[in-house]
């Protein structure tokens, strides 16, 4: 379904991916991992073209992405809520969610994805009016999400979901990230807390100084010793 | 006194207070949008009334005749400025912005005194000369229409940024144009739709000022001037706010010419502007 190959970013002047391959499958959940300052939201973000590419390919559905402006991708069923939420602070909850269908979403559309969002989320309701800045962190989170579904994504990148977040907060969100991929949409997610991202997805890759050092299925990956080396610095890219 | 001057001295200075917040909020929106300051500003006003004395000089036809297509055309060349000069330097330096405006305001400003000259010249004998009587009121005409044209195209403005789809668009790109873009909104165009929007507020103000203003080559300043007034008094990005600010500057200088003396109309005004940004940097709508 997505399908990133021998992928080298950066910005201006300065390298932060090398040769980075991954993929995503049709429903599945994949969780990106790695320390600080490994590239994990580098990665996603030149997945989404906000980040220039110098080498490699990103293919999404047989269409080529590293060709496309970002502003091209959501018609092409990519989504992606970036990092710490980036609503609009003083846009309405509403005005968030009807933006995240895309410029030229028709009425339905966006009448269908508001209606799925609000039961996803019932506490999104009770706030449409209310500016997005004023809202707690977790409804924020609840709201990126939302808008990030708005568009009706097969794929969703979604870059530190739980940051900040209550212990509360964070099973909401991870239910309703849950229920999302029960119905059919795959997520790629990045999150610091190891063991969490690791119960939620399917499969992982570990990098670290803008390379995968490791990657597996999750459940196999929980048990292995060398994940750990990897955020404490004993597998890098040269051992 | 009466208050017959009272309604006089009201309409007079919110005709003039319409006019400095439609400039003003052209020049707010292009900020807000993409953080350029447009310092060719004035001398976009300076075209349209030009144009607009030119269509009358020409062949007659009255600035409110003309005023759509001096808005239209300004619109186009707001939109001409942005493609062809603006979008060459955005990933430049902070300072080659400021002097890719700076310099177009000198070039356009030569190439008016290059065409026109130095002349002052004035629309005369327009549909809206003379004044208007109503209950013993005694009312300029052109400050009439400029009251109720700038404040109608004050209210279209309105409804294109705050209840339309694009207008939306629009606001999400100055709010976070990363976050627009990844919800498939094309920066560069709100961008350019920015400088459209931008240009044609001025276009009209332009065309509602020529009933009753002289146009010369360096008549831009004057206005533009109080027009950054309006901006960093309302907060800078702020559309309400470059409202409010205009209409309160249009006000006092109104009343400080007729209470105190014409010459220092703006003296009250500057002083206002000072105190607010003393006591309050962001401006009176600011964010941050």
């Amino acid at each position: 379904m997505l399908e990133v190959s021998g992928l080298a970013a950066g910005y201006r002047g300065h390298q932060v991916l090398w040769d980075v391959s991954i993929h995503v499958g049709p429903g599945e959940v994949v969780a990106l991992l790695g320390p600080n300052g490994s590239g994990k939201s580098t990665l996603m973000n030149s997945i989404s073209r906000l980040v220039e590419r110098l080498a490699g390919s990103i293919v999404f559905d047989g269409v080529a992405l590293h060709e496309l402006p970002a502003h091209r991708l959501l018609r092409h069923g990519l989504s992606h809520v970036l990092e710490r939420h980036r609503l609009f602070p003083y846009m309405s909850v509403l005005e968030n969610l009807q933006l995240g269908a895309g410029p030229r979403a028709p009425r339905q559309r966006v009448r269908e994805g508001l209606e799925r969002a609000y039961a996803l989320f019932p506490r999104l309701k009770e706030r449409t009016g209310q500016m997005a800045g004023s809202l707690s962190g977790g409804e924020q989170q609840m709201c990126a999400i939302a808008r990030g579904l708005m568009s009706a994504p097969r794929l969703l990148l979604v870059d530190e979901p739980f940051i900040g977040l209550s212990p509360q907060m964070r099973a909401d969100v991870a239910a309703a990230l849950e229920r999302i991929n029960a119905e059919g949409v795959a997520i790629l997610m990045i999150e610091q807390n190891v063991a969490a991202a690791l119960a939620m997805s399917r499969r992982a890759y570990v990098l670290r100084e803008g390379r995968v050092v490791l990657e597996g299925a999750s459940p196999e990956l929980a048990g292995d010793d060398r994940v750990r080396q990897a955020f404490l610095g004993r597998l890098g890219p040269d051992t | 006194m009466s208050e017959q001057l009272i309604i006089q001295l009201i309409v007079s200075g919110l005709g003039m207070g319409f006019i400095f917040a439609l400039i003003a909020i052209g020049l707010t929106l292009i900020y807000g949008v993409m953080n350029v300051v447009n310092f060719a500003h004035g001398e976009f006003l300076m075209l349209g009334m030009y144009a607009s004395y030119l269509a009358y000089a020409t062949w007659g036809a009255d600035p409110l005749v003309t005023l759509p297509f001096v808005a239209a055309a300004m619109f186009l060349f707001g939109l001409m400025v942005y493609y062809l000069l603006i979008r060459k330097v955005l990933t430049g330096s902070m300072q080659s912005q400021i002097f890719a405006t700076f310099g177009l305001m000198v070039f356009l400003q030569a190439l008016a005194q290059f065409f026109m000259g130095a002349d002052y010249f004035a629309v005369q004998n327009s549909y809206l000369s003379g004044v208007i009587t109503l209950g013993g009121v005694i009312l300029p005409v052109p400050q009439v229409a400029a009251l109720v044209g700038s404040s109608l195209a004050t209210l279209v403005l309105y409804g294109l940024v705050f209840r339309t789809g694009v207008g939306r668009q629009l606001r999400a790109a100055s709010q976070d144009a990363q976050a627009a873009s990844t919800l498939g909104i094309n920066a560069s165009g709100m961008y350019a739709l920015a400088w459209g929007i931008g240009s044609a507020c001025v276009g009209v103000a332009a065309s509602l000022l020529s009933n009753f203003y002289y146009v010369f080559p360096r008549v831009g300043a004057i206005f533009v001037l109080l027009a950054y007034v309006a901006v960093a008094l309302g907060g800078f990005g702020s559309i309400h706010g470059a409202l409010v600010a205009g209409l309160l500057i249009g006000l006092l200088q109104v009343a400080s010419g007729f209470f105190i003396s014409s010459e220092l109309k703006f003296v009250p005004v500057y002083m206002l502007y000072l105190i607010v940004v003393l006591l309050r940097p962001r401006g009176l709508f600011g964010k941050m």
